[in-house]
């Protein structure tokens, strides 16, 4: 007996009647979703709190106002991306009009992840709603505390005719994933991105996939260690690690490494104090399958800093190791936790090759005072997107995309390209009846100055062609 | 990785071309791809392929051999304009246009990073595999080539092994002319193209039918390697009543007959009213004779189907239908005549496959909301063509539907703007290319911000601990939306920021000069 029939039937034929096309019913939507957030703010926040540990702080910056911003973004501007997107013409199509119209693909299903399960759950829904599309979303099943909110609250606020949320673990997804949906986004490992692609190749359906990987932060020499320390600091133990876009790893020399030591601990006592533990600021690891992998990976290497754990609250302090091997395990998988390895390598040269050697990142950090420095990474060196001395600041921005490349996904979204994302672009050309005798040339019998005269049309003469 | 790659390329190399030596196509970062000088040669020696390919400089008569020779099924002047003058314009477009196009882009900060440089920028995937079709074997080829060689990658060449002809040209004449650590060219069939997939790629671009589609996602999702597909279908032409029929029948001949119904956005179906078929009938039929005369056997200009198979095939579709016009058929020369059915069943065989041939069926309906129905009813087509003068009818309609694209009061014609994304949606595709649509498919666009180590006194604010008022100036920062209570504390930040910037003045905030600069 499969749940998900009715539901997925009633929104495509929500779908087909067209209710989701004008922009008022998507502006109320948005405004719904806007709602929902403002009132439901504690709530979240207690959710938050119950899965993550997460500070209302926290909650408020990478989440709430995070969803907020796209909101409005995409209240403020959904018009403008609505409109029909006119194209230069060629000598041929002068007459009539050519233009990008873009249109909702259909039935939109978002598989969010854990870690920030408001946001990543949330701010892609923003740009499938103002695209047009119907939309199922399925939350995850670990981060139980936001789930029940989003799962009992959230349609309340949003035409449930046209949106339905769906709960369930692996089983259930692979269920639903039976199903075609027009689109599809998932956020999550690369591991289940594969899943995720090919039940949509059985389909023909497109998909986002926001992926993950090791994210390399590369500590040139020449820099000053106390200011790298408290950036790499406050990204890499922001949500206790459990962050796709943060610092996964580091690298530098062995000089730099005895100058930045002292500077990573003299950051996190000043962020979380000397006993991190008891600290408002730190949250926890989301569960203990995950508390327990984490745990595992302290044995790596040497610890230099931190190294404690407490299984009873699934804490785990901020902790920096070095002496790290490269087969170990804490360098083989994503380490998603308050974990910093220092691998040490002589120069950049050799940090690029060690990261080259390796999956594309989602994300890529190197710091250094030298643009030179800085500026040869980025040519020699690809990733999802780039942090040259700064951590992820840069999804604050939503005129920069997030998305993934290689192993970390394929795809994007944020602001206006979530809209772009979960659009058909739809080739329109309009050309008039009249003037027919121009178009003589193209029809055959094709005659020797027949073909000379295309030639010459169509070929570099032209102004502008094909 | 790049080693690895080679020796299993050699396996996969079918007889023939394992003598030649097997390109180190590296799918890590060789700065040659990057750099668009490297780019501009591949694609100018491109050009020059073109140029000498066809002999422009030499006789025309050793020019229409050459195509003889390659399309041999295909008319040798259809063949030059429709595939190779469009390959030339493409060059010439993306050679003109590739500084702008693999520049970076800036973005627009917010006063979190007003001080920092945000960009986007493009570079290349890597290794690009384009898997080609037979019905139009030179574009279908070589256009994403350029694309993808345009972008930067290394690029991989599989050509339809059903286009025989095309395949051992091009595989014998473009590593002659482009660089053959960066490009090649691998001939083979199913079990071929099978192995291939195997491998790793950074993006595959298809274009053939869903069924193959679908497994080449599959393939691809194993590596979870980006896809563009161009696949097929139905492509729905709705001629409406009001519309100038001569005009309207002739364009939809010429875009229906032309490589014999083998184009993947031809008009497939005719919906119409019952009482314009007969008209509709006569003046193709008028068409028709224009186009390729009495004896449309004997004309130069009308092609044949591909392989018996398809003849076959095709000829299945006839069964059983009320053929207005055409019919004729000669299976030695895989000939079949322009045709058209009429009265056509929607249940019939005719209409439950693309048919991909000389054959057009009407489907007489009663009003245009009778043809979404229609139209809706099925898969999303590659390209939908209305006939009409009524502009509110022809925007209801498009308003109504989906598809690739769209063509209104012609067929084609979509295909042929190169500012025009070309690609499908649902059945019919994902993803589209031409002109820069080519180049943003082929690169990543890389999101970057550079910040400067200096001025970290600045960033206290965002340190923990955190408190009440620390949120505040987070909110500050990041919402969008201000409460009015808050405009002192507005104008506090404001006056803050000034004097941020005034006492930093040895920074220059601005151009990407800085962040790319430092003489490198």
């Amino acid at each position: 007996m499969d749940p998900f029939t009715d539901t997925l039937q009633r929104l495509r034929e929500a779908f087909g009647s067209g209710r989701t096309q004008p922009a008022e019913f998507r502006a109320a939507q948005l405004e719904g979703l806007g709602r929902f957030l403002r009132e439901n703010k504690q709530l979240l926040q207690e959710g938050l709190a119950q899965d993550l540990h997460k500070s209302a702080f926290e909650g408020d910056i990478s989440e709430i106002i995070v969803c907020q911003n796209e909101v409005d973004l995409a209240l403020k501007n959904l018009h403008a991306w609505m409109k029909d997107e006119s194209v230069a013409k060629n000598l041929f199509t002068q007459l009539g009009s050519a233009f990008i119209r873009k249109e909702p693909f259909g039935l939109v299903l978002i598989v969010a992840p854990w870690n920030y399960p408001v946001n990543l759950t949330l701010a892609p829904l923003v740009g499938a709603l103002a695209a047009g599309n119907c939309v199922v979303l399925k939350p995850s099943e670990i981060s139980k505390g936001t789930e029940k909110v989003l799962a009992e609250v959230l349609p309340q606020y949003l035409d449930q005719s046209c949106f339905a949320v769906v709960l369930g673990g692996p089983e259930e997804t692979g269920q639903l994933l039976k199903h075609k949906f027009d689109y599809i986004l998932f956020t999550g490992s690369p591991r289940v991105g594969k899943i995720i692609m090919a039940a949509a190749a059985k389909h023909l359906t497109p998909v986002t996939l926001e992926l993950g990987g090791k994210n390399p932060c590369y500590v040139d020499d020449d820099c000053d260690p106390q200011t790298v320390a408290n950036r790499v600091v406050l990204f890499r133990y922001f949500n206790t690690g459990q962050t796709c876009v943060a610092p996964d790893y580091i690298l530098c020399s062995p000089e730099m490494q005895a100058r930045l030591l002292p500077a990573l601990q003299s950051a996190i006592t000043r962020f979380y104090g000397d006993d991190p533990q008891s600290s408002p600021d730190l949250g926890r690891i989301i569960n203990h399958k995950h508390f327990q992998r984490l745990r595992g990976l302290l044995s790596c290497g040497r610890v230099a800093i931190g190294g404690q754990s407490d299984e009873s609250e699934r804490y785990i302090a901020p902790t920096v190791l070095v002496d790290v091997q490269e087969t170990e395990p804490v360098m083989q998988e994503e380490i998603f936790g308050p974990i910093l390895p220092i691998m040490n390598v002589r120069g950049l040269d050799e940090a690029i090759d060690f990261i080259n050697r390796r999956e594309k990142p989602l994300a890529l950090y190197a710091f250094s005072n030298s643009n030179q420095v800085v500026n040869r990474m980025l040519d020699r060196t690809s990733s999802g997107s780039f942090g040259g001395n700064e951590g992820f600041i840069y999804m604050s921005l939503s005129s920069l995309p997030l998305g993934g490349v290689g192993n970390s996904g394929m795809g994007r979204y944020h602001g206006k390209f979530s809209f772009d994302t979960f659009s058909h672009h739809r080739a329109c050309l309009l050309s008039y009846s009249g003037l027919e005798k121009l178009n003589a040339i193209r029809y055959p019998p094709y005659s020797e100055w027949k073909q000379q005269l295309i030639s010459w049309a169509l070929g570099k003469q032209s102004c502008t062609l094909l | 990785m790049a080693p690895k790659l080679r020796q299993r390329l050699r396996k996969v190399d079918p007889a023939g071309e394992a003598k030649r030596p097997i390109p180190r196509t590296e799918a890590s970062f060789p700065p040659a791809t990057l750099r668009t000088g490297v780019r501009e040669r591949g694609l100018h020696v491109l050009l020059g392929a073109e140029l000498h390919f066809l002999g422009t400089k030499s006789h025309p008569q050793s020019r229409r051999d050459t195509l003889a020779v390659i399309l041999s099924q295909q008319s040798e002047l259809n063949a030059y304009s429709q595939e190779v003058i469009s390959v030339l314009g493409e060059i010439d477009l993306v050679l003109e246009k590739l500084p702008e196009w693999a520049a970076a882009t800036p973005a627009r900060k917010n006063l979190l990073t007003m001080l920092d440089e945000a960009y986007i920028q493009p570079e290349p995937l890597g290794v690009v595999l384009i898997i080609g079709a037979w019905n139009y074997p030179f574009i279908l080829t070589i256009q994403p080539l350029i694309g993808a060689i345009a972008a930067g990658n290394a690029v991989i060449v599989k050509p339809s092994e059903i286009s025989e002809n095309t395949a051992t040209t091009l595989a014998k004449l473009l590593p002659q002319y482009l660089d053959q650590d960066l490009y090649a060219v691998i001939n083979g069939g199913v079990e071929e193209t099978t192995e291939l997939l195997k491998h790793r790629f950074d993006h595959i671009l298809y274009t053939g039918n869903a069924t193959v589609g679908k497994i080449v996602m599959e393939a691809a999702a194993k590596h979870l390697t980006p896809v563009t597909l161009e696949l097929g279908g139905k492509s729905p032409c709705y001629v409406d009543r009001d519309c100038d029929l001569d005009v309207a029948c002739r364009r939809i001949a010429w875009g229906k007959y032309m490589n014999c119904g083998q184009t993947c956005i031809a008009p497939d179906y005719v919906l119409c009213e019952p009482a314009l078929q007969d008209q509709i009938v006569q003046k193709m039929k008028d068409a028709v004779k224009e186009f390729y005369g009495e004896n449309i056997k004997e004309s130069p200009d009308y092609e044949r189907i591909i392989n018996l198979r398809h003849f076959k095939r095709i000829l299945s579709l006839l069964e059983g239908q009320k053929v207005a016009f055409g019919g004729e058929t000669d299976e030695a020369t895989r000939y079949i005549a322009p045709t058209i059915l009429t009265d056509v069943d929607p249940g019939s065989k005719v209409m439950q496959e693309e048919i991909f041939g000389p054959v057009l069926p009407i489907v007489p309906v009663k009003s245009a909301e009778e043809a979404v129905r229609f139209i809706n009813e099925r898969e999303k087509p590659l390209a939908l063509y209305i006939f009409s003068q009524n502009n509110k009818l022809t925007k209801w309609l498009i308003d109504h539907t989906s598809s690739g694209g769209v063509t209104g009061n012609d067929v084609i014609m979509h295909f042929m703007l190169s500012s025009l994304p070309f690609g499908g949606v649902g059945s019919s595709g994902m993803g589209a290319y031409h002109g820069k649509y080519s180049f943003d498919t082929f690169s990543h666009q890389r999101p970057c911000l550079l910040k400067s180590l200096k001025r970290e006194g600045a960033n206290k604010l965002r340190y923990p601990p955190n408190s009440p008022s620390k949120v505040d100036w987070a909110k500050f920062f990041l919402l969008r939306r201000f409460s009015r209570g808050k405009l002192g504390l507005l104008l506090l930040t404001l006056l803050g920021v000034v004097v941020a910037v005034l006492i930093k003045d040895y920074w220059r905030p601005h151009g990407l000069e800085n962040a790319l600069g430092d003489g490198s």
